[in-house]
């Protein structure tokens, strides 16, 4: 049921939004495509925004995904600036911020997530930042220099990536986190207990188990973090990195399902044949581990583009991938690949200590997961064992003298 | 700026100029040249910017670093002159550069 020559709207030009434009053409696909998004700026990628970029490694225009003329030469409509505030799925139209109307023949959702906001005294005081955005990451490198002070809220990934590079500028650095580990969430106690001893040799304090109470300024620019417990963090900045919610709103108000975000099949499909989504904003089946997640990773945003503009342009499906992700934090490259879902051990090969060593999730024999900390063979070897379902023996994963090829043989 | 000529595993011919400073990766995205997926945007941390660098150009391309070394040696179909082509960065010794492309890049 492909049309070569639909009119395809995509709302949100961020990774997933930016690359679906680009597989469209590339797959062929001849009718209109419409790119609208909020932000300023063309499509680019944000991993930089707390890595390279941050520490002044790379420079704005390599985040760009196209020059602004592809968008042009490509007979993509770049809108910027302009926000989607409603769709009617009945007459297949979309409202702009600017009062027009767009119709679609096609619709996608690639709205991403924003940054969860601390609702606490003293949030909105100058010098109280989040990190999702380009112009968020401009406000932030212009707070980082010599001897300046940053408190981090929340020690997932962007925050400690963002300690990280404020170290390798010279400014301090600060991590409050609520629960009693940082990477919570994300990782497994092991590797939240290496990257901690990590950070802290290279200047990085933290303070676990922590409540923030509120934030407190002089003439509006903030001065210090309260924590619940009464003691105070003096710092020139904040950054709130406590995680991202889906941009799901307009969806749910035109009656897609959501469940922490719009929920899509295998196609990025939603249940309206016409309605598509990718990226940060799906929940979404993942058949390896016969669960439905949301996912906030590019090699995610970059599958659903791909699967979705595979389907309007009428090409043979794609095998869904492993989920991975990847962090750069000081000399460290982390590479995840799998989800810990039913795991029933956790291996370690390798030793911590040399900061090269992977943490495997077993289900039986079977790797459902692999942290790899400066170890791409574990990375690339353990991703492709969780693709093929291949049974590994413990005994010879462990041991760091059988090389991953042969443990994989 | 070099002039870097992309070949397709199909033998289609992309020949575009790319700023010096920028990664032939990077010159293959911009331009749109197919073939080069570069999933993690140059981290040097996916392996889905394989390329074989043309024999003349071998030494000009600079040493392969560790992590670049092992990366490689997991992606399909390597042969000695292969490269992850992020880590290349042009320079106007480059100019006239030829790189392939494999047939797949996952
Ligand atoms: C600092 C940082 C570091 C990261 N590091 C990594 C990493 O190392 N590895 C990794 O895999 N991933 C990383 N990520 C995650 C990755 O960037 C995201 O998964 C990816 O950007 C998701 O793409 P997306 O297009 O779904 O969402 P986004 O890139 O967020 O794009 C969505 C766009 O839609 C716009 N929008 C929303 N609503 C509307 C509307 N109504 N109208 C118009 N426009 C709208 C938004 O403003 C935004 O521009 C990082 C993210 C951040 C913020
Ligand atoms: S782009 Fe990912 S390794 Fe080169």
């Amino acid at each position: 049921m492909s049309d070569p020559k639909a009119k395809v709207v995509i709302l949100g030009a961020g990774h997933a939004g930016g690359s679906m434009a680009a597989f469209l053409r590339q797959f062929g696909h001849e009718g209109p495509i419409v790119l609208i998004g909020d932000e300023p700026i063309p499509p680019y990628q944000r991993p930089p925004l707390s890595k390279a970029w941050l520490k002044g490694e790379a420079d704005a225009a390599s985040l760009a995904l196209k020059d602004r003329a592809w968008y042009a030469d490509n007979g993509c409509d770049l809108r910027l600036g302009v926000t989607a505030t409603a769709v009617n799925r009945g007459d297949r139209t979309v409202t702009l911020s600017t009062g027009e109307t767009l119709s679609y023949d096609i619709l996608v959702f690639a709205t991403g997530a924003r940054a969860r906001k601390l609702p606490v005294p003293g949030a909105d005081l100058n010098g109280v930042l989040e990190l999702r955005t380009a112009a968020d990451a401009e406000q932030l490198k212009a707070a980082l220099g010599p001897d300046r002070r940053l408190a981090i809220v929340g020690g997932g990934y962007v925050g400690l990536e963002a300690a990280a590079s404020a170290r390798a500028l010279g400014a301090h650095a600060m991590v409050l986190e609520r629960e009693s580990r940082i990477l919570a969430r994300v990782a497994c106690p092991q590797l939240s207990d290496f990257f901690t001893a990590y950070h802290q040799a290279r200047g990085v304090r933290f303070e676990l188990g922590v409540e923030i109470a509120g934030f407190e300024g002089e003439d509006g620019q903030v001065r210090r973090v309260r924590l619940a417990d009464g003691r105070a963090v003096d710092c020139d900045a904040v950054l709130v990195g406590i995680g991202a919610i889906p941009n799901d709103d307009l969806a749910r108000a035109s009656g897609l399902e959501c469940v922490n975000g719009i929920v899509v099949d295998l196609d990025a499909r939603t249940a309206d044949p016409a309605v598509f989504s990718i990226g940060d904003v799906t929940h979404r089946p993942l058949p390896l581990y016969d669960r439905m997640v949301r996912l906030e990773s590019v090699p995610n945003a970059l599958e659903q583009a791909k699967v979705a503009a595979g389907v309007i342009a009428g090409r043979p499906p794609l095998t869904p991938e492993v989920p991975w992700f990847w962090s750069d934090q000081f000399d460290l490259k982390l590479q995840i690949a799998g989800m810990p879902f039913d795991a029933d051990a956790i291996l370690v090969r390798g030793d911590p200590a040399t900061a090269k060593f992977a943490i495997f999730h077993l289900k039986g024999d079977q790797i459902q997961a692999v942290e790899a900390v400066n170890s791409p063979p574990e990375f690339m070897m353990g991703k492709q064992l969780i693709g093929n379902r291949k049974p590994v023996s413990r005994e010879r994963l462990a041991d760091t003298t059988v090389s991953m090829k042969e443990v994989a043989a | 700026m070099a002039k870097i000529t992309y070949i397709e595993h199909s033998g289609a011919e992309h020949t575009v100029d790319v700023k010096t400073g920028l990664s032939v990766m990077e010159g293959a995205i911009k331009n749109n040249v197919p073939g080069i997926d570069a999933d993690c945007g140059g981290a040097c941390a996916c392996a889905t910017c394989h390329v074989y660098v043309d024999a003349a150009f071998e030494g000009k391309t600079g040493e392969k670093s560790a992590m670049e070394e092992s990366m490689l040696d997991f992606a399909e179909n390597v042969e000695p002159n292969s490269r992850l082509s992020c880590q290349i960065k042009v320079t106007d010794e480059l100019d006239g550069l030829i790189v392939r492309l494999p047939e797949s890049q996952h």
